[in-house]
């Protein structure tokens, strides 16, 4: 199959290696712009192969994954299997409620026998902040991030950045950074590990963002992060040309930090009524799952010309491949990347 | 083990409330004989300090474990050990049990549980735990947060003329928060409190002690607000003071990037606004008592994620070095460093030592505050080397450490 690939501008990232001198995938925190650019680039690719009839490319063939999900999830878990799989990796799963995590080992321990397995790539998905950091101190493989705690979750930072690219390309914009663009974050922003990389993401690559939540579910010192902060939706809506809903917890949540779901939903609800307040041709997104007639209702999670949510999910798949396929260039020896190691993070700092 | 021959230290600088005077000293039968400008008597053990700084040994006030290597590296003569251990110290055969676990040259002056199993419902046996060696009484790593209790602990241990000393952290704003909030914990995705639970805490406790004319003793305040309602209570003459551990006068939250779990405490470190306010508290006397909070944890306890390592840094041997930085900033002087790691801690426990007076025990450390080393976590006397300042150039070692007259 031949796959008309996306040439980088000349000049928009190092060569070789050095355009991801990164061993670990642990946060969007850890990235410089041009690093977020590369992998985006990267996924133009896989994006085309998702899309033909025959979704196998051999670049894997080979190679063990393990996804090792400490916290359940279904789409992620999906999601990185089929990238996994249509590169031709061996992926495994594995799941905490399976695993003798239960039994009391450690997360070292774990981390240890995860790596007497001789994986090529582990993605870890952790209920604790700085858990997968933790692990990927541990083992000689490339370490992805899929999710920890209320930290960071990577690959959606990723997946939303080019699921927004593609959508502004089909409206005619030619820039693949977003500089300038509005963008709200709305929901519980605190617990959201989907916002932080958001945020991170989407203000290296020059969006505008605001963040609007109720005051206890807003992070103290968010503005730090170079966003605006507000409690009220509409005001965060005011222009916004891309609207990304958050999921609310609400099993955890009503009552403690917001009084109902159907009072969160009377204030911050994204309605039809509401979205005309955004620019006229506002995308909506979501990371889903979607809490319909909570955070955002049907007609406007359903619109075609406007929501994007199913389109993130296919990016998803995308920008997992690329993750996995670069990360593992240097284990395969790819020309111009095995003699540039990819330094970890966190292998000097931790004890 | 009791001293038999008299030792004279000569040729020392004494360091004693008034200040620093070039002299000996002279130590009998376990006691403070005489200091100053004296002479070695016949028959006297002689030790020539050479010029070393002849300092009260210092009386560490809260310790989580009894780790007398640590200690005694680091000068320390006395611990008062924290309620916290497994069981805790609530009943009194436990309370005599750890009072003699640091004999002869450590002692070891364990704080009464204020409650039951330090569950903050019901009073422990506090006059039972006197009699067997308390000298003050503690509410442990937790606040109590039943306000009338608190009444009743206060008026009781009034009765007893025991402090109380407690931990101030209002617990419901707390609940499991592991930082405090802010850009770091916001960056890290920590869950974290506002700093001001600790005002809110202090401030009902400060009212409490005004209320009851009880003696409290805050063990570790680290915020500007909370040390402007302990400096005001301290205007209107209520009997609180107010203790700190050198991790809040020398780091802030900055020091937790990367999840780095040495840097997890209880309370959590500060921001730099609130770091500055502490030394300011230390340099206006509104802080009277620097204690190391010695907690050595191992790997099991302290490498795990962030939200999941236990706090806490084994202070022990860094709490005088830590302490000297304040002299060499100018924020206080030798005296009282001295003070602030000695004679106030053994004042609020009653104890016969923590200043070279005749009479007093003779608790003495000869040091040398300008050696230089580094602070290496795989070379610790204490069990357990998780402390945030490894690698940290220090100055300032304990020579010769002298308990009860006898060298250990």
């Amino acid at each position: 199959m031949t796959l008309s690939k996306i040439p980088p501008a000349s000049g928009r990232y190092p060569a070789g290696g050095l355009a991801f001198p990164h061993r670990d995938l642990l946060g969007i925190g850890q990235l410089e712009r041009h690093e977020i650019m590369f992998l985006l680039d990267e996924a133009e690719q896989w994006v085309e192969l998702n899309r033909q009839p025959s979704k196998h490319a051999d670049a894997l063939t080979g190679l063990t994954i393990i996804n090792a999900f400490f916290e359940n999830s279904t789409r992620t878990l999906l999601s990185f299997e089929i990238a996994g799989k249509r590169l031709g990796a061996d992926v495994v799963n594995m799941h905490a409620a399976q695993s003798s995590v239960k039994k009391g080992e450690t997360l070292i321990d774990t981390a240890i026998t995860l790596n007497a397995m001789r994986a090529d790539a582990i993605v870890i998905r952790h209920g604790s902040s700085g858990a997968v950091a933790l692990i990927a101190s541990k083992v000689d493989c490339p370490v992805l991030n899929a999710g920890d705690g209320q930290h960071e979750h990577p690959t959606q930072g990723l997946l939303d950045a080019l699921a927004l690219r593609h959508a502004l390309r089909k409206r005619g914009e030619t820039a693949d950074d977003f500089t300038g663009l509005k963008v709200t974050i709305c929901g519980d922003i605190l617990h959201s590990r989907v916002a932080r990389s958001n945020i991170l993401c989407l203000t290296a690559l020059g969006a505008d963002v605001t963040c609007c939540a109720p005051p206890g579910l807003m992070p103290e010192g968010i503005e730090a992060m170079g966003v605006k902060a507000t409690h009220k939706f509409e005001d965060a809506l005011e222009g916004a040309e891309v609207i990304m809903m958050l999921r609310l917890q609400t099993e955890r949540m009503e009552g403690q930090f917001i009084p109902s779901a159907r009072e969160y939903h009377h204030l911050y609800g994204l309605t039809q009524e509401r979205l005309v307040l955004a620019a006229d041709d506002a995308l909506v997104m979501h990371p889903g799952p979607m809490n319909r007639g909570v955070e955002i209702d049907s007609e406007v999670a359903d619109m075609l010309d406007r929501s994007i949510i199913t389109r993130q999910v296919e990016m998803g798949v995308a920008i997992r491949m690329a993750c996995l396929e670069v990360l593992t260039r240097r284990g395969r020896g790819v020309e111009g990347w095995a003699d540039t190691p990819g330094t970890s993070q966190t292998g000097e700092t931790w004890i | 083990m009791k001293q038999i021959t008299p030792l004279t230290i000569t040729g020392g600088k004494l360091v004693t409330p008034e200040g620093v005077t070039e002299g000996s000293i002279r130590l009998v039968d376990g006691l403070i004989e005489t200091l100053g400008d004296i002479k070695p008597q016949d028959g006297d053990e002689v030790l020539n300090a050479k010029g070393a700084l002849i300092t009260p040994g210092l009386v560490d006030l809260g310790v989580f474990t009894v780790d007398k290597s640590a200690c005694h590296f680091g000068g320390i003569t006395r611990v008062a050990l924290m309620p916290d251990q497994a069981p805790p110290l609530d009943y009194r055969a436990r309370i005599q049990y750890a009072a003699y676990s640091g004999k002869p040259d450590l002692w070891v002056h364990p704080f009464a549980a204020a409650t039951r199993g330090l569950d903050g419902r019901d009073l422990a046996e506090i006059a039972m735990m006197k009699d067997a060696g308390a000298r003050a009484v503690a509410t442990g790593r937790q606040w109590i947060a039943d306000s009338g209790l608190m009444l009743r602990l206060l008026r009781y241990a009034a009765m007893l003329d025991l402090v109380v000393v407690t931990h101030a952290e209002d617990a419901a704003i707390v609940g499991e928060a592991a930082a405090t909030a802010g850009e770091m914990a916001t960056r890290l995705g920590l869950p974290a409190a506002p700093a001001e639970a600790e005002a809110l805490a202090v401030g009902r406790d400060v009212a409490l002690a005004e209320l009851t004319g009880a003696r409290v003793h805050f063990r570790q305040v680290t915020t500007r607000a909370a040390l402007d309602l302990i400096r005001a209570a301290k205007g209107r003459g209520v009997n609180v003071t107010a203790g700190i551990t050198p991790a809040h006068f020398m780091l802030s939250d900055l020091a937790t990037v990367d999840f780095r779990t040495f840097a997890r405490m209880s309370p959590p470190l500060r921001n730099e606004e609130d770091r500055k306010a502490v030394i300011e508290a230390i340099g206006d006397d509104t802080i009277d008592v620097i204690a190391s909070g010695h907690d050595p944890r191992g790997p099991e306890d302290k490498r795990l994620p962030f939200g999941d390592a236990a706090p806490g840094m084994a202070g022990a041997e860094t709490l005088l070095p830590l302490t000297l930085t304040l002299v060499r900033d100018g924020v206080i002087d030798i005296a009282r460093a001295l003070e602030l790691l000695a004679t106030n801690p053994a004042k609020l426990l009653n104890a016969p030592a923590g200043s070279l007076a005749s009479g007093r025990e003779a608790d003495v450390a000869l040091v040398d505050p300008q050696k230089p080393w580094i602070v290496d976590t795989r070379k610790m006397a204490a069990s357990a080397g998780n402390t945030p300042f490894d690698g940290q150039p220090v100055q300032g070692r304990v020579l010769v450490l002298l308990k009860g007259g006898m060298r250990v």
